[in-house]
């Protein structure tokens, strides 16, 4: 028989996906070839010149590579103890669990711009309430503008808006954890903390390197937080690589370039992700 | 004649209101005050427009600051002419992309855009011109030269005046001008208390009243409240810094740039000067000051915080109305200057006293030449501006609309309706009149690209607000990016249109 037919079927999926995966893709391609800018727009052909000056004459990009860096993974190794702390808290019998488990997920419910505002309100630094409370103690942090505060600042916001992901993520591995190998565990006598290091974080190793992945993917495109509290600075100190490629982009209207930035950073990310999942997946599953 | 004309027109406009106070301000309660004024685009005239069965579509900025009188005056357009008018807001950050990407790809989405006034040299090939009708009107006739010249490229107007900016000194009267306050700080520090006429002498006063209760209100106060946020607008603020230190009226020929040959001024000692005062103002800030954007800047003087600011009239506006806590309090003066100005010719100090206006950039709007509804659209925008709308939206401060016509600068217009200090309002208005009639002006940079340019003073100068550079390492930063932009966008194409703006500062246009 003739099946030839059944790739008719594939035609749809297919085009779904060209459109909305290759096309975009391609196009930032053929964009960062352009010179596309405010004063002269259209996708003209310049070569790699966007690139040059790219690995050439941009140090701010790079710092803002290696600072995202610093504050996506400092914020998610928080978010995964935390998010792991929580899950592992309500996934025992506890009082109110259910009503912990919800109020654990609420700020990733919220809205991040709306939410950022009003960190921002609490960590304004004459008017709001955080420093207020602080003057109690005779301290007054200066959570926006100094370069290294400001840092941290960020990384709290980022911490609270997205444990509550991590705390999914974890609290649904926990539940699918088969009973048995506690129950032998029990048998054995381990102490709550043996069973946990021997037998809770082995098991859940899998699910936890695909929660960490995940978050670091999204944590790498940090852009609304900075936006809202900083704008990256004091000076360049909270300038992460997204929210320069939107000043380039999108502010200066600087697309050629932007584009060319967009799809380095991207694949930067493939490779750095491809190889921090193959060293997690040798530490934690130990292959 | 053009005197007599611009007497008429304001006698015209504070007078004449009274006859059609009734007709017109029982409908439309925001002209309460003046009711209709006459004029081309009065409630009148709109009246007997007919736009039943058209729409308008306007991109503006979020509410309030020029958000709310956009959607205020196209209700009201809607309720008079029968038209359909869809208003959307827009982040200001945005403005300029949310307008820009489909003039690029060929679209008008939006007949009205607003933006602001320096974005002219990229948006005027998609553009309208604004019509004869409009340009020979009695309103226009009234707008102040300064202001025509911002609204135009090089003779033709692109962008419909609706706002007037320019930076000037803030200052709390009741302090400087008080007895006791001038003679403790002359007992302290040997200095007459009085206000500032140089950005040293800002320094001084904003040091010694920074951080204590100098208002007996409880609170603490501070010196001065500044836009320093980065990508804020802060660059505006640095440039109305500098003016007084690189602003040379001997030496013509360019202040952002030497015209002839393109170089960078921007890392010359008058501008690394203006940069080490504004460091050195980060210790007579607010707690967070640093990080204060234009809004931050308007509740911190308005809500009197600070002894001075600096910078649009918001914060003056702000710190005048019913509800403010210093209303009557404020002063308003010229910008401060320095005892010496960088010659960039003889590269050298000239030491003697200088002083020079920023007329900034400000809101602008215009019509898209692809629009099919232009005749409506520039109805609208006159409608907008004229005399009841204008003079009832510069008494709101939120609203964000200043000052541009000749007729504003009558202090009886912020006695007789805001309730004014005569005393306030003819500082006010004197300040205002004496920077139009000033020889020694910088206006906005306005060249292909110019957010590169903007931009990269931002970073710059966050950069030595942070402490992360010093002044002369931030602007040797920013003037080695300039000559890049100058360099991508084309040294001809950047100097031929600064030549436009070097014109205007050198009085030739």
């Amino acid at each position: 028989m003739n099946f030839k037919h059944k790739y008719f079927f594939l035609f749809p999926g297919l085009f779904v996906l060209i459109g909305i995966l290759i096309f975009p893709i391609i196009f930032v391609v053929r964009l960062s070839l352009s010179g596309w800018n405010s004063y002269n727009p259209g996708l003209d052909y310049i070569g790699l010149e966007n690139y040059i000056r790219l690995f050439t004459d941009d140090p701010r990009f790079w710092e803002s590579f290696f600072r995202l860096s610093f504050l996506s993974v400092t914020t998610v190794i928080l978010q995964y103890v935390i998010g792991f702390a929580l899950a592992h808290m309500v996934w025992k019998d506890i009082k109110f669990k259910r009503f912990f488990r919800v109020l654990f997920l609420v700020p990733m419910m919220t809205t991040p711009v709306i939410m950022t505002v009003i960190w921002r309100t609490f960590f304004h630094e004459s008017l709001g309430p955080v420093n207020d409370l602080l003057s109690v103690f005779g301290v007054a942090p200066k959570w926006l503008t100094d370069p290294v505060i400001a840092k941290f600042t960020v990384i709290i916001v980022e911490v609270w808006q997205w444990t509550p992901f991590m705390f999914l993520l974890l609290l649904a591995g926990l539940l699918s954890l088969p009973k048995e190998p506690f129950l032998a565990a029990a048998i054995d006598g381990a102490s709550p903390v043996r069973k946990f290091i021997y037998v809770t974080f082995p098991l859940m190793a899998p699910i936890s390197i695909g929660a960490i992945i995940i978050r670091l993917i999204e944590a790498s495109k940090i852009m609304d937080t900075v936006y809202v509290l900083t704008s990256g600075g004091p000076g360049t100190s909270t300038e992460t690589s997204s929210f320069y490629i939107f000043i380039k982009g999108l502010r200066e209207f600087q697309m050629g370039y932007a584009a060319s930035m967009s799809f380095t950073y991207l694949i930067i990310m493939i490779i750095s992700l491809t190889i921090i999942a193959k060293v997690l997946t040798k530490v934690l599953l130990k292959e | 004649m053009k005197t007599c004309l611009t007497a008429l027109i304001s006698s015209l406009m504070i007078f004449s209101p009274m006859a059609y106070a009734d007709k017109w301000s029982d409908q439309f309660p925001h002209i309460k005050a003046t009711g209709d004024i006459p004029g081309d685009c009065s409630y009148e005239k709109m009246s007997k427009k007919n736009y039943k069965g058209k729409t308008l579509k306007i991109n503006t900025h979020a509410i309030p600051v020029m958000g709310e009188p956009t959607a205020l005056h196209a209700e009201q357009f809607e309720k008079l002419t029968g038209a359909k008018v869809e208003v959307t807001h827009t982040p200001a950050g945005d403005l300029y992309s949310k307008a820009m990407v489909p003039f690029q790809a060929g679209q008008a989405p939006y007949d009205v855009v607003f933006g602001f006034s320096n974005f002219i040299n990229d948006w005027k090939r998609y553009l309208a011109p604004v019509p004869k009708k409009y340009m020979n009107s009695p309103e226009m006739k009234d707008v102040t030269k300064s202001h025509m010249g911002v609204s135009s490229w090089d003779g033709t107007m692109y962008q419909y005046p609706v706002d007037g900016d320019r930076h000037y000194l803030k200052y709390r009267k009741d302090v400087i001008d008080n007895p006791e306050m001038q003679k403790k700080y002359k007992a302290d520090t040997g200095n007459e208390l009085r206000v500032p006429r140089t950005w040293k002498e800002y320094a001084q006063m904003a040091k010694y009243f920074n951080d204590w209760d100098w208002d007996g209100d409880g609170e603490k106060e501070y010196g001065s409240a500044e836009v320093m946020k980065k990508d804020d607008l802060m660059f505006a603020a640095f440039f109305s810094r500098s003016v007084a230190y690189a602003k040379n009226p001997r030496t013509p020929g360019g202040f952002f740039f030497d015209l002839e040959t393109m170089k960078p001024n921007i890392n010359n000692p008058g501008f690394v000067e203006a940069l080490t005062d504004w460091v050195e103002a980060t210790k007579y800030v607010p707690p967070g000051g640093t990080n204060f954007g234009l809004g931050d800047e308007i509740g911190s003087f308005g809500g009197g915080q600070t002894l001075f600011s600096f910078s649009w009239d918001d914060a003056f506006i702000a710190a005048m109305q019913d509800d403010s806590p210093i209303k009557n309090k404020v002063g308003a003066a010229p910008l401060p200057g320095a005892d010496r100005v960088w010659n960039r010719v003889s590269n050298s100090w000239e030491n003697q006293y200088n002083q020079a206006p920023y007329i900034v950039w400000g809101w602008a709007v215009g019509v898209a030449k692809k629009s099919k509804v232009k005749d409506m659209a520039f109805d609208y925008l006159c409608f907008f501006s004229n005399g009841a709308n204008h003079q009832a939206d510069l008494a709101i401060g939120r609203f964000g609309v200043n000052p541009f016509k000749n007729s504003d600068f009558d202090p009886n217009i912020y006695i007789n309706s805001m309730g004014w200090d005569p005393e306030i309002a003819n500082s006010y208005t004197q300040t205002l009149l004496d920077m139009e009639k000033s020889n020694n002006r910088v206006f906005p940079l306005r060249v292909p690209g110019v957010f590169e340019f903007t931009s990269a003073v931002a970073t710059g100068t966050s950069k030595a607000l942070a402490g992360q550079l010093s002044p002369q390492e931030a602007l040797d930063e920013v003037a080695k990016e300039w000559e890049a932009i100058v360099s991508r966008v084309g040294k001809k194409a950047v100097q031929d249109a600064y030549a436009v703006g070097v014109k205007m500062e050198d009085n030739k246009l």
